[in-house]
């Protein structure tokens, strides 16, 4: 039954992978072969210039050809060379990676930890003003843009803090923190607190609305009549059954999330593989893109396997279909 | 306390009670709706936001100042710095001496189109979607369900972005592109509660009857799929109007000299250390309008769902 599930799971998600390459393939290598040889070749280059340059890269070869050699590339873990930087793809994303996964890494300790934990006051507090105040922060939180913030933030940095003397934190490049962990923290604390404070309103409104649903249970207040102690009634009891929709959430968030955080990436100018994604898309460097693609659906599709597998082991009422 | 002859006599009779005017589901809604005082604020910033759309060529003729249009020795100092707010420019220019208060107002057209047809797109296909699946199950259900995980799993801004950079970035992509990524969400929603309508004594009554199935789906499922659908449909206008303004802001949203409030922060970027105010209103307004959108949607939600039981927004 279990191999089944997952062998279901697996074949689905090797499916996905291969519709998200081959639209991002057909998009990009149907519609932008002459734009992206008039880019490399300069706007004043002569047309035959232009022709040499597609014909160079392979652009001229009928579709089939050029799909076909782009899987089998595919198959031996070859994702080609930037048009651009003349640079392996594989180089360019493996030199990426480090900037998001510490930024991710960081922001989702920060939304977890605050997430629960004001999900878990207002729930227990629903309807006083302590719920009331949450709700209007989660609200404020879906609704206020990730760049906006960003903004923002650099702007009490640079224009309010420097001035009066704390000029600790920067936008900047990603300085690894094994090469000069102050300069890391000065880089990275604002990205942390940016992409974090959004998903912590996600992560504040489910766990409140699951764990209201789990403390009008039963067993909850069986717990209570047996003479159970409140905290125990709502950490041990309560805390644990509620926190099942929360896991699945941050699965599939960090799946998106390693793919790329586009957003935050560009406003503190970190150089990750959002950064390099935007930066592929305005070049036209298409093996780049097509390889960020890749790397972004295969954090997504091996995420959601895995919540899916966690899931059905969590809850032994889901049905392994 | 006990009753007089008379009041007993008029309870019996029917007389002298008070009268009890019907009131229909919708009414109740809209009763308790009118009385959530933060779904009223939110309503009343809507309507301004829409009128300040509408109102934009309005401003631009009482200032003078096309959306487009540069005012190089008014709207600049002359070390090239735009000017603050003033009587020729309420909320000041921006790095290219155009009036950001006239831009503001086009602006808020852009995010209003782009928020209410990617909403209406989504909802049409992804209501006939769920509806399909959930209603003929089987292998109709199976097919669009993995449709629908596929369409999920798929990295959308990716796909945006990419869609953006080789179509060119224009307001239809826009539109069309976020209604794409949106109608999978609110099609798992309906395919969800459809199957649970389905099951129902007034279907199997209809069907008995010898209803088929469209006339079914139309006249006894569809009506009970309002009051969700209406409240993801409200807070899906919030979304897709953040998911456009931060295309924008990534220059891959509409195109970048149209006034796009995300392409105007975008332009801000480079001069609000020297005007704040450049980053400051547009900030403000676009925070101010998704917020009262998604508390809006959120009393909408408590209105049609008295009891409390919430539907997932994601």
């Amino acid at each position: 039954m279990f191999a089944r599930f997952l062998i279901r799971r697996v074949v689905f998600a090797a499916v996905v992978l291969w519709l998200v390459t081959t639209t991002v393939f057909i998009l990009f290598y149907v519609g932008s072969a002459e734009t992206v040889a008039r880019r490399i070749a300069g706007p004043r280059a002569p047309q035959a210039v232009v022709e040499q340059i597609k014909a160079n890269l392979g652009l001229t070869d009928p579709l089939f050809t050029q799909y076909r050699r782009f899987l089998g590339g595919l198959f031996h873990g070859d994702l080609g060379t930037s048009f651009i930087l003349n640079t392996p793809v594989g180089t360019l994303l493996w030199q990426s990676l480090p900037a998001t996964l510490w930024l991710v890494a960081g922001a989702s300790v920060l939304w977890l930890v605050a997430g629960i934990a004001g999900g878990v006051v207002s729930a227990t507090h629903a309807r006083t003003w302590i719920d009331k105040g949450t709700t209007l922060f989660v609200l404020t939180g879906v609704s206020l843009p990730t760049f906006v913030l960003g903004l923002l933030m650099i702007f009490i940095a640079l224009s309010v803090l420097a001035p009066l003397g704390f000029a600790f934190l920067k936008p900047g490049a990603f300085v690894s923190p094994f090469a000069d962990p102050v300069e890391f923290l000065r880089v990275m604390i604002m990205p942390w607190f940016c992409l974090a404070l959004v998903q912590t309103a996600v992560y504040t409104r489910l766990t409140r609305g699951s764990m209201l649903d789990v403390l009008g249970e039963d067993y909850i207040r069986t717990a209570r009549a047996k003479g159970v102690p409140e905290r125990a009634v709502v950490y041990r009891h309560g805390l644990r059954a509620a926190l099942t929709p929360v896991i699945t959430q941050f699965g599939v968030d960090i799946g998106t999330l390693l793919g790329g955080v586009v957003v935050t990436e560009s406003v503190f100018g970190l150089q990750g593989l959002g950064q390099l994604m935007i930066r592929s898309v305005r070049d036209g460097d298409l093996p780049v893109i097509i390889g960020a693609a890749i790397l972004a659906s295969i954090f997504i599709v091996v995420s959601n396997l895995v919540v899916d597998v966690a899931y059905s082991f969590l809850d032994p009422r889901v049905r392994l279909a | 306390m006990s009753l007089t002859e008379p009041q007993i006599e008029a309870v019996h009779s029917g007389e002298h009670a008070p009268a009890v005017a019907g009131r229909g589901p919708w009414r109740l809604a809209f009763d308790r709706l009118r009385r959530d005082r933060a779904a009223v604020v939110s309503a009343v910033v809507v309507a301004l936001v829409v009128v300040l759309a509408a109102c934009a060529p309005l401003l631009a003729a009482i200032t003078g100042h096309g959306p487009a249009e540069r005012f190089p020795t008014t709207g600049l100092t002359p070390e090239g710095i735009p000017v603050g707010p003033s009587a020729e420019f309420w909320l000041g220019a921006d790095g290219l001496g155009r009036d950001l208060l006239v831009r503001l107002a086009y602006g808020a057209r852009i995010s209003l189109l782009v928020g209410v047809l990617a909403t209406l797109l989504a909802t049409v296909f992804g209501v006939t979607v769920g509806m399909l699946a959930g209603f003929f199950g089987g292998a109709v259900d199976a097919v669009l369900a993995r449709v629908l995980d596929v369409v999920l799993s798929f990295p959308y801004l990716l796909v945006a972005i990419v869609l953006a950079a080789v179509y060119g970035a224009s307001i239809p992509l826009m539109i069309f592109v976020i209604a794409f990524f949106s109608f999978a969400a609110m099609a798992r929603i309906v395919r969800g509660q459809t199957f649970a309508i389905r099951e129902r004594e007034y279907v199997e009554a209809a069907r008995s009857l010898g209803a088929g199935p469209f006339r079914t789906m139309f006249v006894d499922v569809l009506p009970n799929l309002i009051a969700p659908v209406t409240v993801l449909a409200s807070l899906l206008i919030p979304t897709s109007i953040v998911f456009e303004a931060t295309l924008s802001f990534l220059g891959l949203g509409v195109d970048p000299r149209t006034p796009s409030w995300g392409a105007i922060l975008a332009d801000s970027v480079d001069f609000y250390r020297v005007s704040p105010g450049l980053l400051l209103f547009p900030a403000a307004l676009l925070l101010i309008t998704t917020l009262a959108f998604n508390m809006l949607g959120d009393g909408i939600r408590d209105a049609l769902d008295p009891r409390g039981d919430r539907i997932g927004t994601r």
